[in-house]
Formats: structure tokens, sequence, C-alpha cells
């Protein structure tokens, strides 16, 4: 049975190290749902998260062979922890009353807010877990004209860390 | 020491103890060039095309169980080296590549034979680097040996551009003693848990088969497999780059497995209730249909890479690290049991196995006018006693050099298994012969594919290099020709070599001795003769029936008991 599973890597920082990951994900014909990444508090390595969706033997397969990448430090797969999952998204909409209202009453359950209002266009901003996104931008539906996302990011809850 | 980065490369290799780099000159290695012209210690072979290079490299690594070296320049250098280092990737061969590359300044602003080397490489390498700066070169051609050669070996590229080997620029040199890489930990040992498992299915197994592949070559574990085989009493299959770590001529020894496997083995592997994987990775040409694939037996598999482990076969028993020490603890678990083991314990599964081989699945018609090109293979082995380093390309010729020259000692037989690479055998022979001098090499190739690397003969002669080329020239494709007899309805597509030069005179052009030999009573002396002749490279044009098929066949799909047999085998088609 297929399963949507988060990675989480730490990376050595170099030219062309997301390449051999994102290269290894297109050679296999692995899935990537989204993928990203940016330096960490050390600057030698970077943390790289991607949301992956294959059936147990499969992402076993692309865990092991993330791991055989030289520049692959080390990896965890937040979906067998307890973790904590973020995405952020800004989407762009046409200003009117109805929609300002709109967008508070989601708020309430959503933290929502609006960021930008320029000229009659509005930017609103939101985080959280990726199933409340995708309801979230559902329910605005074809008021949308612009959508950008940053990818699932996630940190395992408690003790566990990704740490060289 | 303070060196320019021509000649940090150069001491670098000096250092690592190269004897030899296989390259070819141009525009963006000529700084390191110049280094190597300034030196005795590190002997360059000027080859005649890039892919010449990497192949000889290749043959040489895989003969001597040393690196591989090679010297391209940029962009065409480079891309004319990549089914070289393809080649010995998908085969795991340890190979170091230096590449140049285009001055930093210009990088990116496709500069006269400028390519994204490290780009293009990418998914045939273990790793490459593209080193920017001067003081980086020893440290990363230290690691690039390193990677190259330990965990599951594979080929690196160490991608140099021109500017930081200008001789003008000087840095102090030091080879590092050793280098360590936060994200490289290879498994040495076994878990000790997970071979005590395997143990006791051992003990249990009633119809076990060992099916060892070429990680026992490359992990130097032969001995070691020879004697677990031994110790144990259990049938001994080898995948195609195992062929040589088990004695092919011992009794236990049942023949290679799949394709174009032996009927005992593929018969065995199916009704098989305990597989013993040594470092073989479960191949397509090896499984079949890997719904049926071995579907009555437990899978211990001893592997160096993790994700070899399970990948395209769930296996119960892994153990990861390298065979030998992972062997050597097996042995001794074996020996303190205090259990005899031998062929009488499992007496009724080797009933079974000798009665499949009464098929004589590799029996061929011999009652014919035409030179039979398993006849030439058996002849070879008579001439050569069965010790000569026997390189191939790709086809039937090599099928027939597989099933009919068993070889008794590992690194002995040096083909292109998982890339399948036409064109591989000449040069991959030269290559055996810088490591070898004294040993009789033989190149079995076909007239396809020897003219894919045909260049490399001039090489040859200049390095004087002396080689026997056994040209299985039947005017086709052959197993293209197969394929398309046995799937297509006998449409030959494109698979008849018209207008074939006379490799005779071609060979005689290239300052070698040619023969042709069209009667078979000529095969035996033709080939005694060219044995003979120590100090040249003989070309053996032997014109061999044009139809003959490799056999026993699984075809592509099918499972290890569905075989097509030979016309001349006891059994025609085996459906069990």
């Amino acid at each position: 049975m297929s399963r949507q599973h988060i990675i989480s890597l730490l990376l050595e920082n170099e030219a062309g190290a997301l390449s051999r990951v994102s290269g290894l994900f297109s050679a296999r014909a692995y899935n990537i749902e989204s993928l990203t990444v940016a330096a960490t508090q050390d600057p030698t390595l970077s943390r790289l998260t991607l949301v992956t969706v294959g059936s147990d033997e499969t992402i076993e397969q692309i865990k092991k062979q993330l791991n055989k990448l030289i520049d692959v430090v080390k990896l965890i797969d937040l979906s067998e922890s307890f973790s904590l999952e973020r995405e952020l998204i800004l989407l762009k909409v046409k200003k009117s009353d109805a929609m300002v209202q709109k967008i508070e009453s989601l708020s309430v359950e959503s933290s929502a807010r609006i960021t930008d209002d320029t000229d009659g266009y509005l930017i609103i901003e939101l985080t959280g877990e990726k199933v409340w996104l995708d309801d979230f931008l559902s329910s605005l539906a074809d008021e949308v004209l612009e959508v950008v996302r940053t990818g699932v990011v996630g940190l395992s809850r408690g003790e566990r860390s990704l740490t060289v | 020491m303070e060196l320019s980065g021509g000649e940090i490369v150069i001491q670098s290799l000096k250092d690592e103890g190269v004897e030899y780099v296989f390259g070819y000159p141009g525009g963006c290695v000529l700084h390191i060039y110049d280094a190597i012209f300034k030196q005795d210690d590190v002997k360059h072979v000027l080859v005649r095309h890039e892919q010449g290079a990497t192949h000889a490299a290749d043959g040489y690594a895989r003969s001597s169980g040393k690196p591989g070296v090679v010297l391209v320049t940029s962009g065409p250098g480079a891309t004319n080296a990549i089914t070289g280092i393809a080649t010995a990737y998908m085969d795991s061969i340890p190979m170091v590549v230096i590449t140049g590359q285009v001055p930093r300044p210009v990088i990116g602003t496709d500069a006269f034979q400028e390519v994204d080397t490290v780009g293009i490489t990418r998914p045939c390498v273990k790793h490459n680097f593209l080193v920017k700066d001067i003081s980086d070169i020893a440290e990363t051609m230290k690691k690039a040996f390193y990677l190259a050669t330990t965990g599951r070996p594979g080929p690196v590229v160490v991608d140099i551009p021109k500017d930081i080997t200008d001789p003008n620029i000087k840095v102090s040199y030091q080879y590092p003693e050793e280098v360590s890489m936060r994200s490289y930990h290879p498994t040495v040992s076994g878990n000790i848990g997970q071979t005590r498992k395997a143990i006791k299915l051992i003990k249990e197994a009633k119809r076990p088969v060992i099916y060892s592949g070429g990680g026992v070559v490359l992990g130097e574990a032969s001995e070691e497999l020879k004697q677990l085989g031994r110790t144990l009493g259990f049938p001994v299959t080898q995948t195609l780059m195992g062929l040589g770590a088990f004695p092919g001529t011992d009794p236990q020894f049942i023949g290679m497995l799949g394709m174009h496997g032996t009927y005992e083995a593929n018969m065995a592997m199916h009704d098989s209730d305990l597989i013993i994987a040594i470092g073989a990775r479960f191949d397509d040409r090896v499984t079949g249909k890997v719904a049926d694939f071995c579907p009555h037996a437990k899978i211990i598999h001893i592997d160096v890479d993790p994700a070899s482990i399970s990948k395209t076969i769930t296996v119960d028993v892994p153990i990861v690290g390298q065979v030998k020490p992972i062997l050597l603890d097996m042995l001794a678990q074996l020996q303190s049991l205090g259990e005899t083991f031998d062929r009488a314990r499992i007496g009724a599964w080797w009933d079974q196995i000798d009665q499949w081989r009464e098929a004589d699945c590799l029996a061929y018609e011999k009652d014919t006018d035409t030179i039979k090109p398993q006849f030439v293979i058996e002849q070879l082995y008579n001439v050569t006693n069965g010790e000569a380093f026997v390189t191939s390309d790709v086809g039937q010729h090599q099928m027939f050099a597989a099933q009919y020259y068993p070889f008794d000692k590992p690194r002995r037989w040096i083909n292109s298994g998982g890339l399948g690479t036409m064109g591989f055998g000449l040069p991959a022979a030269m290559g055996v012969k810088f490591a070898h001098p004294e040993a009789d090499v033989a190149c079995v190739t076909g007239e396809g594919s020897i003219q894919m690397c045909l260049q490399e003969l001039s090489t040859m002669l200049q390095y004087d290099t002396p080689v026997k080329v056994i040209n299985l020239n039947n005017g086709y494709l052959g197993m293209v020709r197969q394929w398309q007899e046995f799937t297509y309805k006998s449409r030959y597509s494109h698979s008849y070599l018209e207008a074939l030069p006379d490799f005779k005179k071609l060979a005689e052009a290239y300052g070698h001795v040619g023969m042709q030999i069209t009667k078979k009573e000529d095969v035996e002396p033709a080939l005694r003769e060219a044995f003979s002749m120590k100090d040249r490279t003989v070309f053996l044009d032997f014109l061999t029936d044009t139809k003959e098929n490799v056999y026993p066949m699984i075809e592509a799909g099918k499972a290890h008991n569905d075989m097509v047999m030979a016309p001349s085998s006891k059994y025609k088609r085996i459906l069990a």
C-alpha cells in the first residue's frame, strides 16, 4: 500500500548535492511531492526535507539509496516518529468585502492572515499541516489567482533530533 | 615540497602507487600531461579513443584488484569516457577518472570543449568532484581513491579546471596519509546475530543452493567461498560476474544461473528451500520473473551494499558487510556447531540435481561441417589449459565463453555484465595484459562487437601487449538474431552485418598477425599456433555457424523452470 512519507536529510552544503538527490529520484522513477532545502545553523550542512509517496518496499529503497549518496550525512523518516510538520503558503486573491469576511471566518480555525493589501489585491499567508492548507485552498476554490507553497518541513518531537 | 596543480595530480597518483594511467591528451589537460612528461614513475598509456582508456583501466582493475586510472580532457574527452565509466559503475569496478575542465573563469559560458562533466557523469559514478582550488587537489585525489576502492567499489570522477593546474602557480604538497568523510562509513563486518540466524537456516536446509556473484571476486573472498562450499557440501551456482570465484570444474559447481544458465542451476534455484546469496544482487537476468523466483526458498543475502538488500527480491536474513569477514565468521560458527555437513546430509537433493544434469543442457551438435562457436571456446580452453585471462564483448560469444570455458580462479573472466557494453573486450584485454604481462590473454568477441573499439589494436602494437583475439564471426549480431528468431518470427531486422572487413588483412594493417579459420579441423591448430606466438597479437577470425543459438534460454519474463533447451539436449522444452 502506498503511503506518504516525509524524509529529512542532512546534506553536505556543497554545489551539486541537491542535484544528486533530485537526480536519484528521477533516475529511479521515485515520486517527489515536495522538496525544500536550506543551510542549517552549521553552514557546512544543509537540511533537505522531501515528501514522497510509495509502498513500504519503495520507501525503504529510497532511504537506502539516499543514504548511499556520499553527500548525505544523515537521514530520518519523520513519518516513522512522532513529529511536527508544517508548510507555508502564500496566495493572492482580489480584494472584496466578501473575501475579507470569508478569510476572517476561515482564520478562526486556520491561522490564515492577510499579509499584504496592495492596489485591490490581497496576499494571504497561512502556515500549518499540509492537509489544512489543502482544505483552505479548496475552500477558496476559483478565487485564488496565484499560489506558492514552501513544501513541507518538519522536526521530530521530543529528544530525538537529526544532528551530526 | 612546492608543486603546481598538474604536478600534484601526478604526484598523488605516484603516492597512491599507481603504475599505469590510460589516457588521451587535449587542451584542458596539457599542464597535467606536461607533468607526466617530467617523470617516469607513473606510466601513461596513450589509447586511441577515450572509451578504450576506460575499458583498459577497467580490465586492469578487474584482473588485478587494483583501481584503474584514466586521464582524459574536457568536453568530448569526458563524454567519450562515459560508456566506460557506466560499465565500471554497473559492475562495481574501482576506477578513478581524471577529467580536464575548462578554466574556472569560463565555466558555464559554453567555452570551447566545455561540458558539465560532473552533471553528465553523476548518475553513473559512485561519486564525483569538481576541484575548485589548487590546495584541494591532493585531498580530493585521496578521497577519490578511498571512495573508489572501499565499500561497494565503483568509479569516481575528479574534474579539474585547467587554470588550477597552471605550472606557474605552486603550493606546498603533502599527500594525506588517510582521509575520513563524515558521511561515508562502509560496513565491514556483518551482524553476528544475523549470521547466527543464517546458520540456523543452513542447519535446517534440505535443498540448499549457494548463489554467489561478483561481490565475492571484488571482496577477495574466493578462498572463503570455496571453504564454505566444501564445508557444507552444498551445490554452488554463480552469476556471470561471479564465475571463477568457486572453481568451474568442481563437481559441486552446477553451472551459471539465469537467462543462459544451466538447466540444473535454474531448476535447483526454483526447487530450493534455502538460497545463500553471496555478493550477488538478484539482477533481472538472474531472477527471470520476479514473482516466480525461488518460490519455496528462504533467502540469506550477504552484501556490502545495504541498498542491494531486498531491492527486487525480499530476503529473509540480510547480512550487510564485506563478504570475506562474514564468510569467515560463518565458517567459525559452523565449526563450533560440531555437526557434519556433507553431500550425504542432503543426498536426496544431490540425486535430484544429478538427474537434472543428465539433461546435458550444454550439449551441442558436434557432427557438422560448420565451425560451432561452442567448439571454438572448448578448444580455447584446451589450448590454454583453462589458465587464460578471458575478456569478452557482449552477445552470444560472451555467453558461449561463460558456458564453455570453466574458470577455476577469480579475476580470470573479464566481461561487462551489468551494462552489457559491446566494445569492452579488446581494450579490457589490453588492460589485463598490463597487469599480467606474462599471462595468456584471450579476447572472445564477435564481428559486431570488435568493430566498436577496434582502434585499440593500434595501442596494443605501440605498447606491445600481445592478446589473442578470438573472433566468432557468424555475420550476424547473434544475440539480436536469436531474439528475433524466438520472439519476432525470424524477422531479422538489421541484425545481419553486410560488408564486413577482411579481418585478417585488417589485423595485418595494424601490424599484428591475422588468421582466418574456415574449417573445423583447423580450429585447434590455429589456436595452438596463435598462442605459441607469445609476443604477437593474433587476430583469429573464425567463420562460425551462422544459425547457432545460445541454450538453455529463459525468455524474458519467464521463470527459472521454464527454459528453452538446445535441440541436441535430451530434454526439449521444460515446463514443470
